[in-house]
């Protein structure tokens, strides 16, 4: 397959970035992504260009490293997929594809296709926590959890914080991460002792981050690689309205 | 590679409740949640009074009087109406202020993109936003046509029959007020599902009863309200 590129290239965070066109020959429909841009840097590599950053780490869809706006679309066109499990079978010979890095400005390029997530980690650090006992593993039985909330928890649990729901979202929204964040450890009976403030220190740190509003168009489930479901915010809602009349 | 480039915040102090729902954006959408609704709930009860037009003129004008004298003695003449005029704007400031902020913020936040390609999620924003600009300027020209009667040409105190008439016999009358019923319904439309999901109540199993339920309240507000324009246009009411 040949393909036609056209990638995102910003030497730095100060930088004024601009769409670089590039051709790629040679590419097999079996190669992912990623392989594909791995194949590009080599040829820039050799020839004494500067590589393609991107964000990449375990290449199975399961680290949310990979964060790509393909085409105008988090992920790429493939529903429930991250780009690295994105393969070349889905395009064609001779298809141009436009890459640039996920589109928030809660999200600032740090170089090409690579952004600075950390306003992800600041949310986590306010919440996304709970106290455990120290000491020897309690009983595997000790903590009966119902199956319901099992299974709500796991669904949530499934996030990988790719920050594709941010970068889909037309506010730059970051309530379907912190809904997935919130849901999974409020719904389990060890997430309990900080249930009200996980929930109002994790909202008013994705305020302060610079995120946008929820309008709730559910373009970040759409996008979600994992399947976070939308009705996720509405269980934020509800926790985060439950917390503030209780802090009273 | 150092990813980090903004600096750490210090630990925030806890705020008072209603300052703490002001600030954060949840609660700036559940005010315009609750402000939605009460404006809904006046839209129903506004939309049952207009469809008295079909029962004719001397019923229309006596339900408006009532209107006026409602709970007297205890209230004094439009007590009532005054009452869910200071509701009804307390409501509207407060749900406009938010969409505003929010808007702003959004616009603020609002992800750049670098290939002209179009952002998703553009309808929804575009109907709730521009609707909402709709809406204000036509609850302007409306109270000024046929509250204060300010706007209408062949306008007569105490007959409101007569003067929704008169309204609805211009073509400009009958342009503004469908489109700005059809703005309204869009804004409905995702506006009560929105409510639901801003207030928590939404699940996946309600949402499959609030997604149809709000296009339906949508539709019947909407079809309430053009009847009558219809009505006069097609000499039903005249």
């Amino acid at each position: 397959m040949r393909l036609n590129l056209r990638i995102w290239r910003q030497a730095g965070i100060a930088h004024k970035g601009e769409m670089v066109e590039y051709r790629v020959d040679d590419v097999s429909p079996d190669m992912s992504f990623l392989e594909m841009l791995d194949v590009l840097n080599e040829r820039l590599t050799l020839a004494g260009e500067d590589p393609i950053a991107f964000d990449h780490d375990c290449r199975e869809g399961i680290c949310g490293m990979c964060s790509l706006t393909i085409d105008g679309e988090p992920h790429g066109p493939q529903r429930s997929t991250t780009t690295c499990q994105l393969h070349m079978r889905h395009y064609r010979d001779g298809d141009t594809i436009t890459v640039e890095p996920w589109r928030a400005k809660a999200f600032p390029v740090v170089k090409d296709l690579v952004v600075d997530r950390s306003a992800f980690d600041d949310i986590i650090a306010s919440g996304g926590y709970i106290s455990a006992p120290t000491g020897s593993a309690p009983d595997a039985h000790a903590t009966p959890v119902a199956k319901a909330d099992a299974d709500a928890a796991f669904e949530n649990a499934a996030c990988i914080g790719c920050g594709a729901c941010v970068a889909a979202c037309p506010n730059g929204s970051a309530m379907l991460f912190t809904a997935a964040k919130v849901v999974h450890l409020n719904a389990l009976p060890q997430g309990q002792p900080e249930r009200r403030d996980r929930v109002l220190n994790m909202v008013d740190t994705m305020d302060d981050a610079g995120f946008g509003g929820c309008t709730l168009t559910g373009e970040c489930a759409t996008a979600c690689p994992k399947g976070i479901p939308l009705e996720s915010i509405s269980t934020l809602n509800r926790e985060y309205l439950k917390a503030s009349l209780k802090r009273a | 590679m150092a990813l980090d480039t903004r600096t750490k915040r210090p630990a925030k102090t806890s705020r008072a409740v209603p300052a703490a729902l002001w600030r954060s954006t949840i609660g700036k959408k559940v005010i315009m949640s609750i402000t939605g609704l009460i404006m809904i709930g006046y839209l129903v009860a506004h939309m049952a009074g207009n469809i008295k037009v079909f029962s004719g003129e001397e019923k229309f004008n006596s339900y408006a009087h009532w209107l006026r004298t409602f709970g007297e003695p205890v209230l004094p003449y439009e007590g009532f109406l005054w009452l869910m005029r200071v509701l009804l704007l307390v409501a509207v400031v407060a749900h406009i202020v938010s969409a505003v902020q929010l808007t702003r913020r959004a616009v603020k936040d609002r992800p750049r993109s670098r290939t002209g390609k179009p952002r998703g999620g553009g309808y929804v924003t575009f109907t709730m936003r521009s609707g909402g600009v709709i809406l204000f300027l036509f609850i302007i020209w409306h109270i000024l046509d046929l509250t204060t009667l300010t706007v209408n040409e062949r306008a007569e105190v105490g007959n409101p029959y007569g003067n929704l008439v008169a309204t609805f016999d211009t073509w400009y009358g009958n342009v503004i007020y469908i489109a700005a019923l059809l703005a309204l319904g869009y804004h409905l439309k995702h506006g009560i599902w929105a409510a639901a999901q801003t207030l928590g109540v939404g699940t996946t199993t309600r949402n499959r009863v609030f997604r149809p339920a709000a296009v339906l309240v949508a539709l019947v507000i909407t079809v309430g309200f053009v009847a009558v324009p219809i009505g006069v246009m097609t000499g039903v009411v005249s």
